[in-house]
């Protein structure tokens, strides 16, 4: 596991003078499925084709197996594509598509018919050999494109947004069997993804990319629960961002003022008083409580010693899992509160004009330098 | 609504008029013609014969349609040649130098067939541009003679036919998605095997229709080999030609013709039956 199967070191490139990759490091275990996820133009499919050899980088190294692939033309890379399109061939049966690597490879017509079926079979399309493409639904295609790619038995497979083109169930159930298939095959995964919830239900590891660098690396529960900066806060998921300033270090956690309040936050950077600093908080993060009861139960007010906000609410949203609230705070700032349904909890359902106080749990706020 | 149905009945009727005065009516009149028997003063003595039809089967006559089908064949191959590195290059290069490309291949239309070869004389005579060119350059001391040659008549059929080549290759290389051989690449597969193994069938149905485009006429362009050839070079159409103008056997030369619209009958069929099977599998 340990073993690094691709290791990029100061990889630029860039496209008639805009840059698409700037000076990009990041070394890929072997069998990790590893997701490059970010907007597009972000360089995550250009990382993709300097991967498989349709690009050469403008400077750096692309090291695999430890192996320079400088000047290595994409059919003598042990890496291979399942393009976004699919890029079936229309005038070939998925037999021959599928066995189209093999046959370039020299094998025997009978190890041929058994590679062939195995991966028809792990794809579970196991009678569709003769048919042409064409004849295929999208999702079918998009197995065929996997088939393809994984009889080969490449090192790395590539998969540039390969679920972009299905519907979201089939999408869901794709994202799983995919993952199962890698654990299966324990081939290196590299995905191409914008969907963060593909990313995170796929990955072992989450590279955060944007304008040609990268901004975070990480597991999905790294990036979602203590993001690098804004940008990656902003990109996975909902996100609240408050505004404050360091008033005080104590021990393990620091005083600050944040939208106009005094509370207690934790963090493992390092601030100094006065610093201006973030405090991001997901949806989930606040506990939200009528402000009267907070008043009058000594307990309750307990919960909300470390940060008391106040606010009124604005709208509610039922949304099944989830009850959502608009609240606006008394300095103006609108927050997004997401509240899960507890059966014993009387005071869930707020009203529009309910004065609330607003805190959070403790620890689940992540405290960054203020950006501009 | 009704004034559109009558406009659209009148312009197909219109056509379909044309069509059957002009095209459909010779062809009949050719193949009756075609079973009738020579009259030596007459235009034609209306005696139903198959004479002519077995005339097509002798010697002389099958060595001249053999030659003639090689001549039409290799010009295609030449075209076909010359014109797909062309084509690919047109249809892969970036927009504008592509529509310039394309506009240079277009610019010949604008002068008469006839003209231009007449032109080529002056190009390929032995005191002609060419030969003054290559000895100015040094390459040949004394003029080659060109003229009068089976390689002039090569050169005129690949110039006059070189677009009608060029043009279906263009539309079908154009609509080659790139990922496809990108695809074939990652797989495995080098610079040639993905040309012959993708590129190939998949642009097929552009070499198919441009061979055709360029066969057919080929066949029958009676002028080129007169002008360049010197009349000592003969394509089916110098025969067909001289049969009603020079020998007035006219129903050989409607055989002849019958015979050159079954080979281009039997060769558009098998093009359709490529099309149709290419587009069946093609669709997506």
């Amino acid at each position: 596991m340990a073993n690094k199967v691709i290791k990029l070191s100061e990889v630029s490139k860039s496209f008639d003078g805009d840059i698409a990759v700037e000076r990009l490091s990041l070394s890929v275990k072997d069998g990790e499925f590893l997701t490059l996820l970010g907007p597009s133009g972000c360089g995550k499919t250009t990382m993709m084709r300097l991967l498989g050899g349709f690009e050469e980088c403008d400077s750096g190294e692309i090291l695999l197996d430890g192996k320079p692939m400088t000047g290595v033309d994409p059919e003598n890379r042990p890496v291979n594509t399942v393009f976004q399109s699919y890029a079936l061939f229309p005038h070939m049966s998925v037999y021959d598509n599928i066995s189209f690597g093999l046959k370039i490879a020299g094998l025997k017509t009978a190890d041929i018919d058994r590679e062939v079926g195995k991966a028809l079979k792990l794809v579970r399309l196991e009678n569709m050999g003769q048919r042409m493409p064409g004849e295929l639904s999208g999702g079918q295609q998009q197995r065929i494109a996997i088939a393809r790619a994984i009889v080969n038995k490449p090192r790395v497979l590539l998969l540039d947004e390969p679920m972009s083109a299905l519907d979201y169930r089939l999408r869901k159930d794709m994202q799983k069997e995919l993952k199962e298939l890698q654990r299966t095959l324990g081939i290196t995964f590299i995905l191409v993804t914008h969907d963060q919830e593909e990313a995170f239900t796929m990955s072992d590891r989450v590279v955060v990319m944007n304008n040609g660098s990268i901004e975070q690396i990480g597991t999905p529960r790294e990036i979602y629960e203590d993001p690098a900066n804004l940008y990656v806060a902003r990109f996975v998921g909902e996100i609240n961002v408050l505004d404050g300033t360091i008033t005080g270090k104590r021990k393990k956690s620091f005083n600050a003022e944040v939208e106009g309040v005094p509370v207690s936050v934790k963090s493992k950077r390092e601030f100094s008083e006065g610093d201006k600093i973030h405090v991001l908080l997901r949806p989930e993060d606040f506990r939200v409580e009528i402000m009267r009861e907070v008043n009058d139960d000594p307990e309750l007010a307990e919960k909300f010693s470390k940060a008391l906000l106040k606010g009124s609410v604005e709208q509610t949203y039922y949304k099944g899992a989830t009850y959502d609230l608009d609240i606006t705070l008394d300095d103006g700032k609108k927050i997004l509160v997401s509240e899960f349904f507890d059966e014993d909890a009387e005071t869930l359902y707020f009203h529009a004009g309910d004065r609330v106080a607003v805190g959070w749990f403790e620890g689940w706020e992540v405290v960054l330098p203020h950006e501009g | 609504m009704k004034d559109k149905r009558l406009f659209k009945r009148f312009i197909i009727g219109g056509v379909l008029g044309w069509i059957t005065l002009f095209g459909l009516v010779p062809t009949v009149m050719l193949l009756g013609v075609s079973f009738m028997t020579r009259h030596p003063d007459e235009l034609i003595d209306p005696t139903f014969s198959l004479q002519s039809y077995f005339r097509l089967f002798e010697p002389a006559l099958g060595t001249m349609l053999m030659q003639s089908l090689l001549m039409a064949g290799t010009a295609t191959f030449l075209c076909l040649l010359i014109g797909y590195p062309f084509a690919y290059i047109v249809a892969r290069t970036n927009r504008e130098t592509s529509r310039l490309m394309l506009m240079l291949v277009m610019i010949p239309f604008w002068t008469n067939t006839l003209i231009r070869t007449y032109a080529m004389v002056a190009v390929l005579k032995a005191d002609g541009l060419l030969n003054k060119t290559l000895i100015f350059l040094g390459l040949i001391d004394a003029p080659i003679k060109i003229m009068y040659t089976q390689t002039a008549v090569f050169i005129g059929l690949v110039y006059t036919l070189l677009p009608f080549m060029i043009l279906p290759l263009y539309a079908a290389i154009e609509k080659l998605d790139h990922r496809l051989l990108e695809s074939a690449r990652d797989l495995g597969a080098g610079r040639w095997l993905t040309f012959r193994k993708i590129t190939i069938p998949l642009t097929m149905p552009g070499i198919v229709s441009g061979c055709m485009l360029v066969f057919l006429p080929a066949l029958g362009m009676f002028y080129i080999p007169d002008v360049l050839g010197g009349a000592r070079t003969m394509l089916l159409g110098n025969y067909i030609r001289d049969q009603f103008l020079t020998a007035r056997d006219l129903p050989m030369g409607s055989a002849a013709s019958i015979a050159m619209t079954l080979i281009m009958g039997l060769m558009l069929a098998l093009y359709y039956r490529s099309m149709r099977r290419s587009g069946r599998r093609l669709k997506i």
